[in-house]
């Protein structure tokens, strides 16, 4: 009794809440709807507000689960790295930090910053999000191998699963987020429509 | 657990819970109180001091991630952004309650450290996170724009 609630704990950890694992997905024969499919999972993370709120359609963040305009009204600046004279380190560390009144947490990196005006992917559909994220053009000059690098392992999208008191992290994991990344190139990388 | 660092040119050191925000060490531990504390979830820009010459938030930063770093507050900045800051800040007449005003210094002496020459749009999205519950806003921005005119001077 005791090993079978074990490994369903250890199942449960393996596999959390909201984000299918890959081997969900060897049911659908034909691979270009199984990378449909796919990419749809990995939507549930790419537009959860964690993700989203830095990837904005303007030049200025969002914030929250309901993703408001982010107070104070920052913007981008020329790198990402916000305003000259209001860098979004002048608020966001290197870590996230507990705010001393108890209502949540100022979120940190040692990279804050927002996602290029190319990777917008707020107000989006999904379809053109993957056609986005898939074109070197506008995601950095990214190949497939590396993007699936990019979500499995870079560490401010890791961010997202550590986002810190007073925010819900992203669904599953970073390592699943990857796996799926990976799934989804290894089925043809495909979009939905 | 200490903490050293280096404040207003000089070495300073903190002995306590390294979870402390900077604010706090400053005013309650080293008696400095030009650094205001306005709602401590940086949302105001009262509390604003340089870390290593850039604005930060002193009531969101732990005094343990300033360690080996340089901090500067309203009463130890120099050099000639500050001298030409005070100055036009004087003869605009800028603060009303005065409140904010370490802090909007502060950051308008951020601001001309790397961009000496701002438009109104540079001053804006910079002043942004610095609040005036008096409105001096306008006189902000003048007397950032008189500095900048001086430096160039």
């Amino acid at each position: 009794m005791l090993a079978a609630s074990a490994v369903l704990l250890l199942a449960a950890a393996q596999h959390a809440p909201g984000l299918k694992p890959v081997s969900a997905f060897a049911g659908i024969a034909d691979p270009a709807a199984r990378s449909v499919a796919i990419f749809e999972e990995m939507g549930k993370v790419i537009r959860h507000p964690r993700c989203i709120n830095c990837h904005p359609r303007s030049d200025r963040p969002n914030q929250g689960e309901d993703g408001h305009p982010h107070m104070p009204a920052v913007t981008r600046g020329a790198d990402g790295h916000g305003a000259p004279g209001l860098e979004c380190a002048a608020c966001h560390g290197p870590r996230n930090v507990v705010l001393t009144n108890g209502t949540g947490s100022v979120p940190g990196h040692p990279d804050w910053r927002l996602a290029p005006r190319s990777m917008a992917w707020e107000g989006k559909s999904l379809g053109e999000i993957c056609r986005q994220i898939s074109d070197p053009a506008r995601n950095g000059g990214k190949s497939l191998a590396r993007i699936a690098q990019h979500n499995a392992h870079d560490g401010l999208v890791g961010w997202a699963w550590n986002p810190g008191p007073g925010r819900a992290p992203a669904p599953g994991s970073q390592a699943q987020f990857g796996a799926l990344t990976r799934a989804w190139i290894a089925s043809g990388a495909r979009c939905p429509g | 657990m200490a903490t050293d660092f280096t404040l207003n040119g000089k070495p300073a050191r903190f002995e306590g819970d390294p979870e402390t925000p900077l604010l706090w060490v400053l005013r309650d531990h080293l008696d400095l109180t030009g650094t205001k504390y306005g709602c401590g979830i940086a949302q105001c820009g009262a509390c604003t001091v340089h870390l290593d010459g850039k604005n930060r938030r002193s009531c969101v930063t732990p005094v343990s991630t300033v360690a080996g770093k340089h901090v500067t507050t309203i009463e130890g900045v120099t050099g000639k952004e500050a001298a030409a800051v005070q100055q036009a800040w004087l003869a605009v007449n800028v603060p009303q309650c005065g409140f904010c005003q370490s802090g909007q210094v502060m950051s308008a002496i951020g601001l001309l450290r790397v961009k000496p020459r701002p438009s109104d749009a540079d001053i804006d999205n910079a002043m942004a996170g610095n609040i005036c519950r008096c409105a001096t806003y306008v006189r902000i921005r003048q007397a950032i724009h008189d500095a900048a005119h001086a430096l160039e001077g």
